[in-house]
């Protein structure tokens, strides 16, 4: 277990990170009633895996970034691209995403007066008599 | 004429729904739900008349009511966020997840480990053929807007398509909110900064960098880091900017609903078209007649500068038309 | 390099952690922001500068812009209720 863990810390930091963002931004999502912090978590949870796939991308040395230089096309002199291009494409979708959930909030507000879920939940009751 | 009065009904309805939002609907099922099990219990005796059964007997009326209830409890599951078994359970399905999650990292290649990744063909597939494939020098360009171009016009399509539903969403209003917002947008027009000096001198300053930075990152994509998406944020952001300094008047004066509307849909549809005669050339064989140009050069690359800028126009007008319509509720 | 980036990922993460915990809706939504700069520094060590540029213009700056944005927006209806509920007093 403890050799595990100083594993973690020592080889996969990165990595760590990107998981704690996830769980804390999945536990905003199920535990907090505020549909703004809802979103925000989502966004995070986002994030997380955004950091986790690109630190995969990654290698250490003398690499440079994959961009060309000097004419040299050795695999061996670059990080890895493709994480790059996913999370690129990722990246502008989740604030799509999160523009489209926004929208529902400020529609949800209109019409119910609050941002609280147990609230709305209640009121939703309520009509439905 | 029954059939008419039914069709005649089934219309109030659905304006009673739209009316009074889903609650009606929602009776409705539970009645037919009810009526159902009332109707399937009494099968057997089959000889009372319709007209009998549709009579409030009490066993109907309880069964009604527990029904209502079952599709209330359905509807608000919400409910329960604030119960502490809920609250209890969804933190230890969180905590275990991430230590389920990191027990799964042990198990993953070292973190910047180049010995675990080389044999991984496909990056160094991409990184030895980008050049002469796609005449790229910035082989995550290359990537996204050659190899995967189609995923590129998808995902240009999905910004599109949220433009769309925030427009739909925040433009749908009642007739007696019309008043409102008239005035709401009137006293949004007097409060506008007009003359707040730090944000239009800092504006002054800044806009021009932005905005140039912005079109070298679009222009320069297949060359440097960057390219249409990254390049589309920050012209965004500096119209946003813009119009938070200089007013809804200024920027009036050259982005509006028309311009957005043409510019993102003749971008969206010269990227198609592009991408379209590109694949048709390059799967049948037919020289294309794109001039790939040298390397390196900023005319170079074939479709790769024009699908930049198609994409960068699209992204640009999306950011800005998302934030006009959360910031005014209309463009 | 790496004493650097330990720290913006300690960054990262206290971020996340105190967006989880404050109140104030502004307040998370600022710190929001901060955490997403934090995380276009730590691409740029990762040697990804592409997914650096988009994070600092998308991720810090027009998703806050857009929060921001709706946050006024929520505001606005609800000055707007409690003037017609004070109209509403005065006529009573």
């Amino acid at each position: 277990m403890l050799r595990h863990v100083t594993e973690l810390v020592n080889q996969h930091l990165d990595e760590v990170a990107a998981l704690i963002l996830f769980g804390v931004g999945f536990t905003m999502l199920l535990l907090d009633k505020n549909l703004i912090k809802k979103i925000i978590g989502f966004s995070m949870m986002d994030s997380g895996i955004y950091l986790f796939l690109a630190s995969y991308g990654y290698i250490g040395g003398l690499r440079s970034a994959p961009v060309y230089t000097n004419g040299v096309t050795d695999p061996a002199a670059y990080v890895n691209p493709l994480p790059a291009g996913l999370v690129l494409t990722g990246i502008v979708v989740s604030v799509s995403v999160t523009a489209v959930m926004l929208g529902l909030t400020v529609r949800l507000y209109q019409r119910y007066h609050t941002l609280d879920m147990d609230e709305i939940a209640e009121q939703i009751r309520k009509e439905g008599k | 004429m029954p059939a008419n009065k039914k069709k005649h009904d089934a219309f109030a309805r659905l304006a009673d729904w739209l009316e009074n939002g889903a609650q009606p609907l929602d009776e409705e099922i539970g009645e037919s739900l009810a009526d159902e099990a009332y109707e399937e219990e009494n099968a057997a005796e089959k000889t009372i008349p319709s007209v009998e059964v549709k009579k409030q007997t009490p066993k109907k009326k309880k069964r009604q009511e527990r029904h209502r209830r079952k599709r209330r409890d359905a509807l608000t599951v919400g409910a329960y966020a604030d119960a502490w078994w809920y609250r209890v359970t969804a933190f230890i399905v969180c905590v275990s997840l991430v230590g389920l999650l990191l027990y799964g990292v042990v198990r993953m290649p070292l973190f910047g480990n180049a010995d675990t990744l080389a044999d991984s063909e496909v990056a160094s597939f991409y990184v030895t053929h980008t050049l002469e494939e796609t005449g790229a020098v910035n082989i995550v360009t290359g990537i996204i807007l050659d190899y995967r171009g189609f995923d590129t016009l998808g995902e240009s399509h999905v910004l599109f398509v949220a433009v769309s539903s925030v427009l739909l969403l925040l433009s749908i209003r009642g007739e007696k909110d019309e008043q409102e917002r008239l005035l709401e947008s009137d006293r949004e027009q007097r409060t506008e900064p007009d003359h707040d000096l730090v944000l239009q001198g800092g504006a002054r300053l800044l806009l021009p960098l932005v905005l140039i930075f912005g079109i070298y990152i679009i222009l320069n994509g297949h060359l440097s880091p960057g390219g249409g998406f990254s390049g589309g944020a920050v012209l965004g952001a500096g119209l946003i900017l813009y119009q938070n300094a200089f007013g809804y008047d200024r920027i009036g004066k050259f982005f509006t609903y028309r311009t957005f509307r043409a510019v993102s849909v003749s971008a969206l549809l010269f990227y198609a078209l592009a991408k379209g005669y590109h694949f048709l050339t390059g799967a049948n064989h037919i020289p294309g007649g794109i001039p790939e140009g040298t390397a390196g050069a900023i005319l170079s690359g074939g479709l790769l500068l024009p699908l930049n800028i198609a994409v960068g126009c699209v992204v640009t007008c999306t950011m800005y038309a998302l934030y006009t319509m959360f910031r005014r509720g209309a463009f | 390099m790496e004493i650097l980036n330990v720290i913006l990922l300690a960054v990262i993460v206290a971020c996340a952690v105190a967006v989880s915990l404050t109140r104030g809706l502004l307040s998370a939504v600022i710190v929001f922001m901060i955490q997403g700069l934090a995380m276009s520094v730590v691409w740029v060590l990762l040697q990804a500068p592409d997914l650096a540029i988009t994070e600092a213009a998308v991720g810090t700056g027009i998703s806050t812009v857009l929060m921001l944005a709706a946050l006024k927006k929520i505001q606005s209806v609800q000055r707007k209720e409690e003037r017609r509920d004070a109209g509403k007093q005065k006529e009573a």
